[in-house]
C-alpha cells in the first residue's frame, strides 16, 4: 500500500467518524470541535488532490474564521445541560431508513464503470513549478471576475446582516430623535403663564 | 492508486450523514448549521475531485465561491440564532412555531 493510499484512507476514516460525532455529540461544544477536526482531515484530502491553495483556505477561513463563531456562538448562550435526545429515537430508524438508501444510491452510481474513462483516470499529478494559486488567479480574475465581484457583494451583505440583526441600541443614549424632534409643536412645549409684575 | 470512486464515496457518506444529522436534531439549531456546513463541504469534496481528475481549475473555482457563500450564510444564521435565544430564551427547533407553518 503507498503512503497516499495510507493517508487517504486514514484521513477519510477521520473525516466520518467526526463527521459521525458531530451528529450524535449531546453537547454544542464537542460538536462544534469535531467538527474543526472534520474540516482539518478533510483538508488534508484536499491536498492529496493538489488542490493546495483551498486547501489551506478551509483551515484559514473554516477552522480560523467560521468555527470560532461558532464557539463564541456556542459559549455566549447559556444553553441548558438537559436531556437533549428526548426525540431523538423516533426519528431515527426514518433517518436510517433515509441515509442508508441515499447513500447506496450514491455509491451505486459513482461506481467506475458507470463514470467510463473517468474511471480508470488519474488525478492530476502537476510539475513541482506549478502554482496551484497562480493557475485560480488567473482564472478568478480574468473568466470569473463578475462572480468574483458578487462574492464581494454578498460577503458585504452578510456584514450589513449581521450586525444588522444582533445590534442592540441602549436605551439611554443621547442620540438625536429626528422623527420625535419634528412632531414637536409649540403647543406641547411653551405655556405661557399670566403674572403680576414683581418689584 | 486512489480512483475518483474512492473520493467519490467519502463524499456520498458524508453527504448521507449530514442529512441524517439534519433529520435526527430536534432539538438544537447549532448542530443544525453543522449539519449544513458539512453538506457544504461534501458538496466541495466531489467538485474538488472532479476538477483533479478532469485536469479542469474551474472547479476549483466553484469550490471558491462555495466557500463564500457558505461562509456568508453562516454569518446570517449565527445571528438569527442569537436574535432568536433573545427572543425565546432557547434554541429549540421545537418551539420555533410561531409562524404555524
Amino acid at each position: 500500500m503507498s503512503v497516499e493510499k495510507l493517508v487517504f484512507y486514514v484521513f477519510s476514516a477521520i473525516l466520518i467518524g467526526s463527521a459521525s460525532m458531530v451528529i450524535f455529540s449531546r453537547q454544542s461544544v464537542r460538536a462544534a470541535l469535531f467538527l474543526i477536526v472534520a474540516f482539518c482531515s478533510s483538508a488534508v484530502l484536499w491536498m492529496l488532490l493538489e488542490a493546495e491553495f483551498l486547501s489551506l483556505l478551509l483551515i484559514f477561513v473554516y477552522v480560523g474564521a467560521v468555527m470560532t463563531l461558532f464557539m463564541f456562538v456556542v459559549m455566549m448562550l447559556n444553553l441548558d445541560q438537559e436531556t437533549v435526545q428526548e426525540k431523538f429515537v423516533r426519528y431515527l430508524p426514518i433517518a436510517l431508513i433515509l441515509v442508508v438508501l441515499m447513500v447506496a444510491i450514491l455509491i451505486f452510481s459513482v461506481k467506475s464503470t458507470h463514470l467510463g474513462d473517468l474511471g480508470q483516470a488519474m488525478s492530476s499529478h502537476h510539475s513541482a513549478d506549478y502554482s496551484n494559486t497562480k493557475a485560480l488567479g488567473m482564472l478568478l480574475y480574468t473568466h470569473y471576475f463578475y462572480a468574483f465581484e458578487l462574492a464581494a457583494v454578498i460577503l458585504l451583505i452578510a456584514i450589513v446582516a449581521a450586525i444588522g440583526l444582533t445590534h442592540r441600541e441602549k436605551e439611554n443614549n443621547k442620540r438625536q430623535r429626528i422623527s420625535e424632534q419634528l412632531k414637536a409643536n409649540k403647543k406641547d412645549r411653551l405655556t405661557i403663564i399670566d403674572m403680576e409684575a414683581e418689584e | 492508486m486512489i480512483s475518483l470512486t474512492d473520493y467519490l464515496i467519502v463524499g456520498a457518506i458524508l453527504f448521507g450523514l449530514s442529512l441524517a444529522g439534519l433529520v435526527i436534531n430536534r432539538k438544537n439549531l447549532i448542530i443544525v448549521l453543522m449539519s449544513i456546513e458539512l453538506m457544504l463541504l461534501a458538496v466541495n469534496m466531489n467538485f474538488i475531485a472532479f476538477s483533479s481528475f478532469l485536469q479542469d481549475s474551474a472547479g476549483q473555482v466553484f469550490v471558491f465561491f462555495i466557500l463564500t457563500v457558505a461562509a456568508a450564510e453562516t454569518a446570517i444564521g449565527l445571528a438569527i440564532l442569537i436574535v432568536l435565544y433573545r427572543l425565546k430564551q432557547s434554541i429549540h427547533i421545537s418551539e420555533l412555531n410561531t409562524l404555524k407553518g
